[in-house]
């Protein structure tokens, strides 16, 4: 799940989860920012590098949240491969670690990635997958393409050893049927653009794109045909009294004119939100769309956009 | 009920101390407008302003004149914008801001090579933090002009408005030096004291660390610190002082927030850092509200379309009321969140710029956003 910042991305991102999970699978939430949204959009406390329950989803399904740290994979990779103990903590307290990572962005990138398949591959006892889908809270979209494209990123770490074999394990999966990059926007300028962008630059990278999810969009509230003239200020004041007055309701002058304001920027937003709307449609990808929660996010508002995400048939 | 304090933006810009005004805040928030619409009435009333954007939206920046990318400051010049002082603009270029910076500070032949390095490609396009660094720089390069009388600048756009004071740190600590000799020095002969401090696990730690990073990178890295600190005196000491500078008086922290719970959680963590480092804030500035236009309480309202929708009957009315009702909630709302920040933070003046219908990418605009922010916020 990519989008420009401050699209709703996590939020998103979390009700896919849950819809995901919903009649009985096991899905697995993943943040890799290191900026515990996952967190703060669930009010717990901030979430260690390991798998947690989160919460249920309808029909027996379970929500679970991995926030990855690079730094700590990087600790599990040396502990894996060099068996460390102790002087893994050392190197970490020295610096050695952060440093490594921020040194070769892309061994970041690969660390966080092949964590996310190390999570995607794993079996239990029976051979069963431990996660039916894992959604992730991947970077935004100026920076998603070099985040999953982790094949340019091995330019620049070790061309040869555990890394190098954990990479190609990586660019497989990212690049095969199984990964699907969806988008989040917002109907205004900036989102979209960059929405369209990302998914010409997924394509060129030959990683799939999936759907545009439209978030936030507002109910428009004027008769379709009253938009156009409403968004240049032809609003019909003496037609709204008749109405009112009709409904009981005799305002003074100055109520009026406020309303006929508020009229005219709400037509003036729903017009803009449908220019926005066809430009997307340029991109030719599925789109959903999402609706604006007045009262704000919380648990309960996941939920309620997940069983609509279940309604659009996502499953 | 917390009391609000007003945060009073022409006392602000017109105050000739005032020499630097940073818009910090996450991402989405409209930072680049704001800059932007502040530097334009700063210049209305008189100010040689220049602004320096990081990403603006493409229409904005025609509107500035900055169709072109270089990375210097142009005049803005449109019809009818005649203002009292002078507005100029600039686009933040990174990768151009980095060349200049090892121009400057190098032989030309040093330069060449420092610039051919194949690390030099990898942190000037790849680095988190790189963006954040060359800000910073060109901001103490604008300082060092002294041709501005008031520098506004807009912040790289990141999850988090702390990253603009992070990521420099961050990046020089990375460039420093330090860590590359820790890791290069075992391979030399001679090698150095610290080795023997080393236990044999730590020693095959750092091996494993540098194994990872790759030896190519490491020795590439380890020779573009050297010929870079011995002449541009270090990426540390040059954070440092542009770090200094956002210290002085003459710098003013605006966070800029819309009234949603992650930015104004985010704006929470910007003001008590900035107050736990003593640097200046100046005040909140809640963006994109919308205030409630119209005084009729929503129960009535939405009681009134329910009654003319039971008729089939004037449906324009009816969706007058249930647009009118959905704003008093959004109104509310926002109000609530505004209050739960001010209960936090009282002592941080705000100001509420109602939101524009349109997205705003003309000159005309942005004299609205400034006079909004300027408190005369009457909503269209």
């Amino acid at each position: 799940m990519t989008g420009k910042g401050g699209t709703g991305k996590t939020t998103i991102a979390a009700a896919l989860g849950i819809a995901l999970a919903a009649g009985g699978r096991r899905v697995l939430l993943a943040e890799v920012e290191g900026r515990q949204g996952i967190a703060q959009l669930f009010d717990t406390e901030p979430l260690p590098y390991g798998e947690r329950h989160l919460v249920s989803a309808p029909g027996g399904g379970e929500l679970r949240a991995l926030h990855i740290d690079a730094e700590a994979a990087l600790l599990e990779y040396f502990q894996l491969f060099y068996n460390l103990g102790f002087a893994g903590r050392t190197l970490r307290r020295m610096g050695a670690i952060e440093f490594a990572t921020t040194l070769a962005p892309g061994l970041r990138d690969v660390l966080l990635t092949g964590k996310i398949k190390e999570c995607a591959t794993r079996t239990d006892s029976t051979g069963r997958h431990v996660y039916d889908h894992i959604v992730v809270d991947a970077p935004p979209t100026g920076r998603v393409v070099k985040f999953l494209d982790v094949t340019r990123a091995l330019t620049d770490v070790t061309r040869s050893g555990p890394i190098k074999s954990q990479a190609d394990g990586v660019v497989k999966l990212m690049h095969s049927e199984q990964t699907v990059v969806h988008v989040v926007t917002l109907l205004e300028e900036m989102p979209i653009r960059e929405t369209l962008e990302a998914i010409e630059e997924l394509q060129q990278a030959d990683l799939r794109p999936g759907a545009v999810l439209i978030n936030r969009v507002r109910q428009p509230r004027l008769p379709d045909r009253s938009v156009t003239a409403a968004a240049d200020g032809r609003v019909d004041a003496s037609r709204v009294r008749a109405g009112l007055r009709e409904a009981g309701l005799d305002l003074p002058d100055d109520v009026l004119e406020g309303l006929v304001a508020e009229t005219v920027e709400h037509a003036i937003r729903v017009a803009t939100e449908r220019s926005a709307a066809e430009q997307l449609s340029a991109a030719d990808q599925p789109m959903l769309q999402l609706p604006d929660l007045p009262d704000g996010i919380d648990v309960a508002a996941l939920y309620e956009l997940a069983e609509l995400l279940v309604e659009k048939g996502v499953r | 009920m917390a009391t609000r304090r007003a945060l009073e933006i022409d006392r602000l810009i017109d105050d000739p101390k005032t020499k630097v005004i940073c818009c910090c805040g996450s991402g989405g928030v409209g930072k680049t407008t704001t800059a932007a619409a502040l530097a334009l009435r700063a210049a209305e009333r008189g100010r040689t302003t220049v602004v320096l954007t990081i990403d603006p939206a493409r229409r904005l920046a025609q509107s500035l004149g900055l169709a072109e990318l270089d990375n210097v400051p142009r005049k803005v010049e449109v019809e009818g914008f005649n203002p009292a002082g002078e507005l100029w603009a600039m686009m933040l270029d990174m990768r151009r801001t980095f060349d200049d910076m090892i121009i400057a500070h190098t032989d030309p032949q040093r330069a060449e090579e420092l610039l051919a390095s194949p690390f030099y490609q990898t942190i000037s396009t790849s680095f988190s933090g790189t963006q954040e660094y060359m800000a910073m720089e060109k901001l103490g390069q604008l300082v060092a002009d002294a041709e501005w009388d008031l520098i506004v600048v807009d912040t790289p756009p990141s999850r988090s408005a702390l990253d603009f004071l992070d990521a420099p740190k961050r990046l020089s600590s990375a460039l420093d030096g330090r860590m590359i000799r820790l890791l290069t020095a075992p391979a030399r002969a001679g090698g150095w004291g610290i080795r023997k401090a080393l236990t044999a696990s730590l020693a095959l730690g750092m091996k494993a660390v540098s194994t990872v990073i790759g030896g190519q990178l490491l020795t590439d890295a380890s020779a573009f610190m050297q010929a870079f600190n011995s002449t541009a005196g270090g990426f540390k000491e040059r954070a440092q002082k542009t770090a200094e500078l956002l210290r002085s008086p003459g710098t003013a922290f605006l966070v800029v927030a819309a009234p949603e719970p992650d930015a104004l959680r985010e704006a929470s963590y910007f003001v008590e850092r900035l107050s736990s480092e003593s640097m200046p804030l100046t005040g909140l500035v809640a963006n994109r509200t919308h205030p409630v236009l119209a005084d009729l309480p929503a129960p009535r309202a939405l009681a009134a379309a329910e009654a003319l929708e039971a008729k089939n009957s004037a449906p324009l009315a009816a969706a007058v009321l249930r647009l009118h009702a959905d704003r008093v909630a959004l109104d509310k709302r926002e109000r609530r969140l505004l209050q739960r920040f001010t209960r936090a933070h009282p002592d941080v003046p705000m100001v509420t710029v109602p939101a524009l219908p349109r997205d705003v990418h003309d000159i005309s605009g942005l004299r609205i956003i400034g006079e909004r922010l300027a408190g005369n916020g009457k909503a269209a």
